[in-house]
């Protein structure tokens, strides 16, 4: 089959390689009709998350057809149904997975070892990512094998198009975790740094909840736009100050809540210096991420306000004004989405017509374009803000 | 097929696809590859600049300079490490000042009473081909990955809620129903 291969830092190819098969009864395998390029694909791209290895398939953004089900998953699965891929793989009997919390699920991680040096304890598997998350063949492929297949998928009805549902795997719920973990009040201002895939998600998901102001900030014309049209209130950081619009805003008070939609890779430019110095330290090796967004959203948030964290950050970051957000009251929620938490909701919520998550999606290609759309995606050339393939 | 890949097919599991023939086209240009060579390039100059300083000043007629060999093989171990970074340009255009720098210095070494002005000439014209190869590169890298100047596509018809924005806002808020463990929420 032909898949999206990680050869090295900034090296995917188009490779042909050997079809997946099932391994545990609790496997699936699917024939992938959709799948997407997300942007923490390109911190993988750029080797900014540790441990990835050439022949490694990317992908975590994925749906298709049910082609083959192993023996446990028969009662939940079979030939022919048409099944999202969440990206976190999840058992579903631990003890997190009980509390719904299936991104840290306490079995799926197969390189659990691993990740228990690294990270102190395991998190869950999750495709097309880092052996630290277990290394498993992502889905931009023709074919995707689906570990604990029984519990890791999201039934889709056949009235709904694949761009309407595909993202059920990822943005959506990463966006709608960020919202609802923002216990948002009528009243709220949210500010949200960063208008890609994940951050257009987040602001309507903060639209859906009820937020009375939404603050989207960016740099990128066409990105900005896409947030306006959402209900956004919009901030170029390039022609405007942050802070100072912010405050006009909120009354001087700040808002209320903040959400990162940027993570590890903030722009970097001569008027935000902490970005220069972070960039050089990123370059020694000196600091893995570059946190300009906490920094700020430190800075800007009301007193006893709620910081959210969906953008991925991979190790160590320096000069995050710790003693202001302690001393702010500041709460930090954060992590990789707990996906199946939310789809129940999220899919009835695109059933019911409230939310159409395809507005996002600016090209469509074939896998074999993948390469190329990469590069496009990571230079948002083309007005590119979301790339979906079709192998 | 690649023997990276193939060394690391040893941590995946049977049912894991391997690869078997490497695609052709790359998401990586010819450009980002000449800056990486170049990236390479630049730390291994700066590091033998470095410690091979006073070979260097003796070999070129410039005794008394060992500080200033130094000092530029500095400046190349950091415009190396900024062009083997995800975003190279930088790094190439801080290699082209630094030509431009080196190219300064060397035709100041050629003043007629240096007794090694043949070798002042021949690194004068190994600076001169690798000026070339950093133009070269800078050009391909800023048309492979600049953003073409707007006018920008208008995505302001793309608001995602099927009945507007008003329809939208608080439409899942008086729905919604907490889960049943709000733990770390």
């Amino acid at each position: 089959m032909k898949a999206l291969v990680w050869h090295g830092k900034q090296d995917i190819r188009c490779d042909t390689v050997s079809d997946p098969e099932i391994e545990d009864s609790r496997d699936a395998i699917i024939r992938v009709t959709s799948c997407a390029i997300c942007g923490s694909d390109l911190h993988l791209f750029h080797n900014f998350i540790p441990a990835m290895l050439p022949g490694d398939i990317m992908g975590h953004e994925s749906m298709g057809e049910v082609v083959e089900v192993g023996s446990a998953a028969k009662g939940k699965l079979k030939v022919g149904d048409r099944i999202v891929v969440p990206f976190t793989i999840f058992c579903g009997e631990c003890e997190q997975c009980k509390r719904q919390n299936f991104s840290v699920c306490e079995r799926s991680n197969r390189k659990k070892e691993l990740a228990e040096k690294v990270f102190g304890h395991a998190t869950a598997g999750l495709f097309g990512y880092t052996h630290l998350t277990g290394g498993y063949p992502g889905g931009q492929a023709e074919y995707l094998r689906v570990p604990f297949a029984d519990t890791t998928h999201i039934k889709v009805p056949d009235s709904l198009t694949d761009e309407q549902v595909l993202f059920l795997s990822d943005i959506l719920p990463t966006g709608w975790q960020a919202a609802a973990q923002c216990d948002i009040e009528p009243t709220d201002t949210v500010a949200i740094w960063g208008c890609g895939p994940v951050g257009q998600m987040a602001i309507r998901s903060a639209i859906l909840l009820g937020a009375k102001q939404v603050v989207a900030i960016d740099c990128i014309p066409e990105r900005l736009a896409m947030a306006e049209a959402g209900g956004a209130i919009t901030i170029n950081f390039k022609e405007d100050s942050v802070i100072g619009r912010l405050d006009d805003i909120t009354s001087g008070k700040g808002p209320e809540k903040c959400i990162d939609a940027v993570g590890m890779e903030s722009h970097v430019s001569i008027s935000q210096p902490d970005t220069l110095l972070d960039r050089a330290k990123q370059m020694m090796m000196l600091e893995n991420d570059r946190p300009h967004v906490l920094r700020e959203m430190i800075y800007v948030c009301r007193p006893a306000g709620i910081l959210s964290i969906p953008g991925v950050y991979s190790g160590l970051i320096d000069k995050v004004p710790m003693g202001m957000a302690m001393n702010k009251g500041l709460s930090f929620r954060m992590g990789q989405t707990h996906v199946n938490r939310w789809t129940d909701e999220l899919l009835r919520l695109i059933e019911e017509g409230k939310i159409d998550p395809s507005f996002v999606i600016t090209h469509t290609v074939g896998l074999e374009e993948g390469p190329e759309m990469y590069k496009v995606f990571r230079d948002k050339q083309d007005n590119c803000v979301k790339v979906v393939l079709k192998p | 097929m690649n023997m990276l890949a193939r060394a690391a097919d040893i941590t995946r599991s049977p049912g894991d696809p391997k690869v078997l023939s490497k695609g052709a086209s790359s998401s990586l240009g010819a450009s980002d590859r000449l800056a990486r060579n170049l990236g390479w390039f630049s730390i291994g100059l700066g590091v033998v600049e470095l410690v091979g300083a006073r070979r260097l000043a003796s070999l070129l007629g410039m005794r008394g300079a060992e500080g200033l060999i130094r000092a530029y093989g500095a400046r190349e171990i950091a415009a190396g490490m900024m062009s083997l970074s995800a975003n190279p340009n930088p790094g190439i255009k801080s290699r082209i000042v630094g030509d431009a720098i080196d190219i300064v210095t060397l035709l100041a070494a050629l003043r007629h009473g240096n007794p090694r002005r043949g070798n002042v000439e021949v690194a004068l014209l190994a600076v001169a081909g690798i000026t070339v190869l950093d133009l070269i590169c800078q050009k391909g890298l800023t048309s492979r990955h600049a953003r073409a100047p707007g006018p920008y596509r208008d995505y302001r018809d793309r608001s995602g809620f099927p009945q507007g924005v008003n329809a939208a806002r608080g439409a899942a808020r008086k729905e919604r129903q907490a889960p049943e463990d709000k733990a770390g929420f």
